[in-house]
């Protein structure tokens, strides 16, 4: 058995020793990325010392692990996709990618890579491109460590900071990413896994998700997007331990869902957006142990959703706790903290004796008809909050949490 | 100080309900404050309180007063003091004696508890609210002779502002909501100080929500500092017309 192992491990040995290290820079072998890309074998190492390289479209087709030291600048001039990977294997680390073309045709990227598996992107700088890193029928790659940033005014004149198409099991770890039309863009990938990212001001969505099952994603931040974050048209999503904040506007949602099922929502906390989570055709889905402070409106749950759990879940100083578009209700609350709720525990076990109706007429009449928000909280619609509490008539009665917590969750 | 004014402060500091009005107001915001693990939420029921009893104590106070000091006014006006001048000194008196006890009572309180932005704007509503509702009980009381019919009319004219006025823009809201009528109902707000009031907290308070779409439209026009300008010269408004239309009438009235 021994003498078998080391039979292959001697005949792999020459694969070994034929691997090279090329270096590219002034006064070196290379001055040029593109030469030292097509002489390079499969398995070579490309060290590329700092400098300014401006080659218009770098195309590499070779497995190789390309090293960029002292943060080598390689530029598109506004005018080209700046580097195409066309191989499996490749490593890119190190380098600083910046003023790639635009074109709504071609959607160039400072990094795109095209078709291939075992891609890793990392510790780079992308700044001012028109895509940042653009993975299309990707499978096993890594993107990590990378600042992606982005100047963008119109949503049409910019693409995605990183943007996947029709992938599989992807890595996205640790990227901080501004300023473009999505922070990160997901489009029929599956397996895949989003972590510790911080997608801040970009104009669209901080995270845009279609057709994406069976993904995680876990301790991201995403502040001031345009629009929140969307998760649309997937079912088997993890949403865990991420942070949702100040997402300001009419159409800006901390977490907008739709047509989702099967999901998971845990741990999030969501602060001081218009909207914390707008949900609507979501079945099944478990919202539980999150924070919701400082909200405009806590939940927005349309009528057309079912058979979700809510349950544990803190509602902190929102304007509203919980808003719908109608009477059905089809959806479960339980053991939720409220701080608004107003009744008493006589035999303190922490659960409220009386039921709570987290769903106020105030809120059902500024849906219907939102100018009313002048009127909120004046007397009048004070009164009419309270005589509602006490009988509901407009508001579905069935919008109960029978049992609410006196005292807030540590989360 | 003008003596005049002088006298109407130390007489209504003699009279004890001010010193009443203001221990409660203290009690009031002190426990509100201390009972509410965050300070929002006691600045929540303080605005109730700013938009509610403060105009309410204002104008049934001022009322009572002005009518009970008839004799005392006829009496000045057996001086040689120009009638202008004895009807602003008891205004003056009056708002001043108001506004210190809402600085002591439940301004103090606000600004230990909340000394940010919306703590200062909550004093200076309710020191504007005060004024504003001294203002119209002069008006109320020169109306008419009537003890009885002008404390009716006070009531009737806190209860309208404080009450019935949402009631009916709540009212018109559902009966035109297919029309945009967001903007006209910036401009109807105009005409109710207690919502003036309300709203410049609100945009403080509901920060979150008033960025939704029709919140837009206020927020772009009270949360501006145009806005917020134009807001308060409303409020002033609020003081200056009723006042002005009441010294007219008291310049004129056979006493």
């Amino acid at each position: 058995m021994r003498l078998i192992s080391i039979f292959f491990l001697s005949l792999a040995f020459p694969l070994l020793l034929i691997s090279r290290t090329i270096s590219v820079g002034e006064s070196k072998l290379f001055s040029k990325l593109q030469l030292a890309f097509d002489a390079a074998n499969d398995g070579d190492s490309i060290i590329v010392f700092g400098g300014f390289y401006v080659e218009g479209n770098l195309i590499l087709k070779k497995s190789v692990h390309l090293i960029g030291k002292n943060l080598p600048v390689v530029d598109g001039q506004k005018k080209y996709e700046i580097l195409s990977v066309k191989a499996n294997h490749v490593i890119i680390e190190g380098f600083r990618f910046q003023n790639s073309g635009f074109s709504s045709m071609t959607d160039p990227g400072a990094i795109k890579v095209y078709n291939s598996k075992f891609v890793t992107v990392r510790n780079n700088v992308l700044d001012d491109n028109f895509f940042g890193v653009y993975l299309q029928y990707c499978k096993n790659c890594v993107i990590e460590n990378n600042t992606i940033k982005a100047y963008g005014i119109e949503e049409q004149q910019i693409g995605n900071g990183i943007h996947c198409w029709k992938s599989d099991s992807l890595y996205i770890s640790g990227n901080t990413i501004s300023g473009h039309r999505d922070g990160i863009y997901f489009e029929f990938v599956t397996n895949s896994l989003i972590e510790k990212n911080n997608s801040d001001s970009n104009i669209r969505y901080g995270l845009h998700f279609m057709f994406s099952n069976n993904d995680d994603y876990i301790e991201n931040t995403f502040r001031n997007n345009g629009a929140g974050v969307a998760v649309m048209f997937t079912k088997h999503v993890k949403m865990i331990n991420n942070i949702f904040e100040e997402n300001w506007g009419d159409a800006a949602y901390g977490l907008l869902l739709k047509d989702i099922s099967d999901s998971f929502i845990t741990g999030n906390s969501f602060n001081n957006n218009t909207s914390g989570i707008y949900m609507e055709g979501v079945n099944r889905a478990i919202v539980e142990n999150n924070s919701f402070a400082s909200n405009g409106w806590g939940m927005k749950i349309q009528a057309n959703c079912m058979d979700n759990t809510i349950t544990s879940n803190n509602f902190i100083n929102n304007t509203f706790d919980i808003s719908t578009n109608g009477t059905l209700v089809l959806n479960t609350f339980s053991g939720n903290y409220w701080d608004k709720y107003e009744g008493y525990d006589l035999n303190r076990d922490n659960i409220g004796d009386v039921p709570y109706h987290p769903l106020s007429i105030f809120s059902v009449i500024v849906e219907n008809n939102p100018p009313a928000m002048l009127l909120f909280r004046s007397f009048m619609v004070t009164l009419l909050d309270r005589s509602e509490k006490m009988i509901p008539s407009i508001t579905p009665d069935n919008f109960v949490d029978n049992s609410p917590l006196m005292h807030s969750l540590s989360l | 100080m003008n003596r005049i004014t002088k006298f109407v402060v130390i007489n209504i500091i003699r009279n004890r309900i001010v010193l009443i009005y203001t221990i409660l107001l203290a009690l009031l915001s002190w426990s509100v404050f201390s009972l509410e693990d965050n300070s929002s939420k006691g600045m929540l029921t303080l605005l109730n309180v700013i938009l509610l009893n403060v105009p309410l104590v204002s104008i049934m106070f001022s009322t009572i007063y002005i009518y009970n000091s008839s004799e005392f006014i006829e009496l000045l006006l057996s001086q040689p003091i120009q009638r202008w001048r004895i009807w602003l000194s008891l205004f003056s008196g009056l708002a001043i004696s108001l506004t210190i006890a809402f600085l002591v009572g439940a301004g103090i309180p606000i600004l230990v508890y909340s000394p940010d932005k919306l703590g200062f704007m909550m004093v200076s509503v309710g020191i504007l609210v005060s004024v504003v509702f001294v203002a119209i009980s002069m008006f109320a009381s020169i109306l008419t002779r009537d003890k009885a019919k002008g404390i009716g009319i006070s009531i009737m004219t806190w209860l309208f502002f404080a009450l019935l006025f949402d009631g009916i823009i709540l009212f018109l809201m559902f009966q035109f909501s297919d029309y945009p009528i967001e903007k006209l109902m910036v401009g109807v707000t105009a005409f109710n100080p207690i919502d003036l009031s309300r709203i410049l907290i609100l945009l403080h308070l509901d920060v979150s929500a008033m960025m939704g779409y029709t919140g837009a439209i206020f927020k772009d026009f009270f949360g501006t500092d145009l806005g917020l300008i134009l807001t308060f010269l409303l409020l002033i408004l609020w003081i200056a017309i009723p006042f002005w239309i009441s010294l007219i009438k008291f310049n004129r009235k056979d006493l």
